[in-house]
C-alpha cells in the first residue's frame, strides 16, 4: 500500500527580501502561510513545486513542508517551519512584526 | 595595530565593485542562484531561515573605534540595530537585504574591514587569544603571525577550493584563551632558551566529530612558519576526504593516516617547498610587527582605584571578575560582558557599539577586541580611569560582572536565526542566565563554563562547554542534550554526553539542579566545577541529572 500523502505548503525565501513565503494558488508568494495553498495530493503537489521554482528571479530555494488546515487556512506542523512564519523568539522582529 | 597597503586597498576594493555586479546580475536575473550562490558566500553572504546573514571578519577579534563606530553604523543603517559577536571573531548581521550588501561590505571597505572568506571551503578568519598585546602571561603578541597568515590565506590560489573550511587560531602564551586545541591547525608561540619557536596542533575541531588538536611539530623555528603550514595544508589539500563532506576536515584525516604519516608527509612536502620561501615573508612579518607595538603607556596613581574598589561593592565585584592582568604597571584588561542577564548572549546593539567605541577611544589607546567567547575587550585601560569607564558601561547595560560565571554563555543562534539548526539556543541561554541571576548564586558558584548549539555543527562549543548543551529534534519536538566536563583551555577535552536529553521545559531546572548539586560535591568554595568533576567523574552528576532513574533502580 502506498504511503499517506501527508499534506504540504510550498514555501521559500524571497530573493531580495530575504523573507519567508508561502506559493498560493493564484502562483503568487505570501509572506502569511495561511494564505498558501493547501497540496493533500502527491502528484499536484509535485506539479505546483515546478510551476514555484519557474519564478526564479523572485525567490530562492522552493521547497514543499508539512502542513495541516487551521480555522484560517494552512498552518505549520514542524516547529522550524512555524518559526518561520513567525520570525526569532528573542526580539520582535521578522513576520510577528507585521502581524500585530 | 595592521594598516592597509595599496595592495590591500586596491584589492578589497576590487572584490566589492566585483561582488556589486554580480549582486545586479542576480537581480536583472543573469545569473542563476545556482550560479549565485557560491559567489555570495565567498563574501561571507548566507541565506538564512528570515531573511539573509551576512558575517564580517574581525581579524584576529582586533578592532579600532572608527572600525567599532562602522559596525554600529551598519547595524543601524541595514539592519534591526544590532550585530552578533561569534566565537569566531566575526560578527554576523542577521537582516540585510541582498540589495544593501555591496554598500555594506564598501562602508566596511572604508575601515579596512571585509567578508572576505567568512564563508566557503577556504582558510576562513584566523583568530587568536582575545588579551593579545596585553595580557601579562604572554610570551609574544600572536597577532603578527596572525595577520601574515591572513595575507598568505587571503585569495591564495592553492586554497580556495580545499575539501572544507579551515580554521587557525593563534596564542602566544601557554594559557589558551584562543582554543587552538580545537582547529584545524592551532599555533601557540613558544620560547626556548631564549629562542622563539612555534608549537603547531593539527587535526582539531568540533562539529560531528569533535577532536582535540595533535602535535604535528613541538619547535617549529620561526622562518619556517608559513611554508610549514602551506605544506600542511597542501597535503590535506590532497588527501582530504572530497568524497564525504562529514569527513572531509583535516581532523578526520589525521584520524585515518595517523599524526606520524601525517607528519612525514608534510615533511616532505616542506622540504619541496621551503627553498621557494626566500625569507620575504620573514619581511613582511618584520614589517606588520612594527605595526602591532604596543601604544605609549602612560604611568600615574592607582590609589583612587583602590578607594573606590572599597568603597564600592558592586564596582569591587565587577573589577573582580571583568579584569584581568596587564602587562604594564598600573594597567588592566576589561572584558566588557554582552551577556546581560536575558539578553541575547553575543548581541550589541548599535549604541553600545558606540559606547565601546568611545571608551577606546578615550582611555583604551584606541584598542578593542572581540573575544570567542561573544564579549567584548579593552586591552589597554590605566586603573585610574576604571571607574569612570564602570559608570559610562552602566548606563549602557554592558557593565555586567559575569566574565567567566554561569551566565556568561556561549550560545550560537540556533533555531532563531540558523537555517541549519535543529532546536533553538539563544531561548535557552536567556533562561539559564535570567534563572542564575534570581537565585543569585553566580558569584558563590565561580567559574563556569556552559555553551550551547542548535545542532551538531557545534558554533556554540558545546562539546569545550564545562556544561555543554546540544539542541537537537526529537520528533519535532526541542530536545536538548547535556555533555560534562568538556575544556576549551590549554588541558582541552570533549565533554561526555550525561544521558537522554531534556525537552526545552526541563532543560532549565536540569541545568540549575546539576550546578546547586555541584556545590554540594565540591570540596571547598574554591574548588571549580571542571575541578570536582575531575575528581569525581560524571556519576555523582549523572545521578543529580537523572534523579528519578536512581530512584527507579534501586
Ligand atoms: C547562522 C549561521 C551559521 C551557519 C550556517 C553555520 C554553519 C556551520 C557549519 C555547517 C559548521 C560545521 C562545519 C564542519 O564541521 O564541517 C559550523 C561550525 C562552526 N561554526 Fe558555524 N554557522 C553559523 C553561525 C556561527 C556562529 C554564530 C558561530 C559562533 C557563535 C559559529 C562558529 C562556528 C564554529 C566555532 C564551528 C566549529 C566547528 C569546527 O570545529 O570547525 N558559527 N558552522
Ligand atoms: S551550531 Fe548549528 S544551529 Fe548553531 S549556528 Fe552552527 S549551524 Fe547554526
Amino acid at each position: 500500500m502506498a504511503r499517506a500523502f501527508t499534506p504540504k505548503v510550498i514555501t521559500s525565501n524571497l530573493l531580495i527580501e530575504g523573507d519567508a513565503v508561502w506559493f498560493t494558488a493564484k502562483d503568487t508568494w505570501s509572506g502569511d502561510i495561511a494564505e498558501a495553498e493547501f497540496l493533500t495530493d502527491e502528484a499536484h503537489a509535485d506539479l505546483r513545486l515546478l510551476e514555484a521554482n519557474a519564478q526564479k528571479n523572485v525567490m530562492v530555494g522552493a521547497y514543499l513542508a508539512d502542513a495541516k488546515l487551521g480555522e484560517n487556512g494552512p498552518e505549520a506542523t514542524h516547529f522550524r517551519e512555524e518559526f518561520r512564519t513567525r520570525g526569532p523568539s528573542n526580539y520582535a522582529h521578522g513576520k510577528q512584526v507585521e502581524q500585530v | 595595530m595592521y594598516k592597509y597597503n595599496d595592495f590591500d586597498e586596491k584589492f578589497v576594493r576590487e572584490r566589492v565593485a566585483q561582488f556589486r555586479g554580480q549582486v545586479e546580475r542576480r537581480i536583472d536575473g543573469s545569473l542563476t542562484e545556482d550560479e549565485f550562490k557560491p559567489l555570495r558566500l565567498m563574501n561571507g553572504l548566507y541565506l538564512q531561515l528570515h531573511a539573509y546573514m551576512l558575517r564580517v571578519a574581525v581579524p584576529y577579534g582586533t578592532l579600532n573605534s572608527k572600525q567599532m563606530d562602522m559596525l554600529a553604523h551598519l547595524a543601524e543603517t541595514y539592519d534591526k540595530g544590532y550585530g552578533h559577536f561569534t566565537t569566531r571573531q566575526n560578527i554576523q548581521y542577521n537582516w540585510p537585504e541582498l540589495r544593501d550588501v555591496p554598500d555594506m561590505l564598501s562602508d566596511l571597505a572604508d575601515v579596512e574591514m571585509h567578508a572576505i572568506q567568512t564563508s566557503g571551503n577556504t582558510i576562513r578568519n584566523v583568530t587568536a587569544d582575545h588579551f593579545a598585546g596585553a595580557a601579562a602571561d604572554e610570551v609574544a603578541d600572536p597577532r603578527p603571525v596572525a595577520e601574515l597568515l591572513r595575507q598568505w590565506s587571503t585569495d591564495h590560489p592553492e586554497f580556495q577550493f580545499l575539501p572544507r573550511k579551515f580554521k587557525l587560531a593563534v596564542t602566544g602564551a601557554a594559557a589558551d584563551r584562543a582554543v587552538i586545541k580545537a582547529h584545524d591547525i592551532g599555533i601557540r608561540i613558544l620560547e626556548r632558551d631564549g629562542v622563539r619557536g612555534y608549537e603547531v596542533l593539527v587535526g582539531g575541531g568540533l562539529g560531528r566529530t569533535p577532536m582535540i588538536g595533535k602535535v604535528l611539530h613541538d619547535f617549529l623555528p620561526e622562518a619556517d612558519l608559513l611554508p610549514f603550514i602551506e605544506a600542511t595544508v597542501s597535503v590535506w589539500n590532497r588527501l582530504g576526504r572530497r568524497d564525504n563532506k562529514y569527513k572531509a576536515r583535516i581532523k578526520i584525516t589525521v584520524h585515518e593516516h595517523g599524526i606520524d604519516e601525517i607528519r612525514r608527509l608534510v615533511d616532505e612536502r616542506f622540504a619541496e617547498i621551503r627553498p621557494t620561501f626566500n625569507g620575504v615573508d620573514q619581511d613582511i612579518l618584520r614589517t606588520i610587527e612594527a605595526q602591532f607595538a604596543a601604544p605609549e603607556f602612560k604611568s600615574a596613581n592607582t590609589d583612587g582605584f583602590e578607594a573606590a574598589r572599597l568603597a564600592n561593592p558592586a564596582f569591587r565585584s565587577w573589577t573582580d571578575t571583568n579584569l584581568t592582568a596587564h602587562r604594564a604597571d598600573g594597567y588592566a584588561i576589561v572584558s566588557i560582558s554582552i551577556k546581560k542577564h536575558g539578553d541575547t548572549p553575543g548581541d550589541a546593539t548599535a549604541d553600545q557599539m558606540r559606547v565601546m567605541a568611545d571608551l577606546a577611544r578615550k582611555y583604551g589607546h584606541d584598542e578593542l577586541r572581540i573575544s570567542h567567547e561573544q564579549n567584548v575587550i579593552l586591552p589597554h585601560v590605566h586603573k585610574s580611569n576604571l571607574m569612570d569607564i564602570y559608570q559610562i558601561l552602566r548606563v549602557a547595560g554592558l557593565a555586567t560582572a559575569n566574565i567567566g560565571l554561569v551566565s556568561d554563555i556561549i550560545a550560537c543562534p540556533g533555531m532563531d536565526y540558523c537555517a541549519l539548526a535543529t532546536a533553538r539556543s539563544i531561548p535557552i541561554a536567556q533562561q539559564i542566565a535570567t534563572r542564575f541571576d534570581e537565585l543569585k548564586l553566580e558569584h558563590d558558584i565561580g567559574e563556569l563554563k556552559i555553551k550551547i548549539s542548535g545542532c551538531i555543527n557545534a558554533c556554540g562549543h558545546h562539546h569545550v562547554g564545562h556544561i555543554g548543551i546540544l539542541g537537537l529534534d526529537r520528533a519535532g519536538v526541542e530536545n536538548y542534550q547535556i555533555t560534562l566536563g568538556g575544556d576549551h583551555t590549554e588541558t582541552a577535552a570533549v565533554g561526555e554526553r550525561a544521558g537522554p536529553g531534556f525537552s526545552a521545559d526541563d532543560i532549565v531546572p536540569a541545568i540549575e539542579r546539576l550546578v546547586v548539586g555541584y556545590m554540594d560535591l565540591r570540596d571547598n568554595d574554591d574548588e571549580t566545577f571542571i575541578q570536582t568533576y575531575r575528581r569525581l567523574g560524571a556519576a555523582p552528576f549523572k545521578d543529580i541529572l537523572y534523579p528519578k532513574e536512581k530512584a527507579d533502580a534501586a
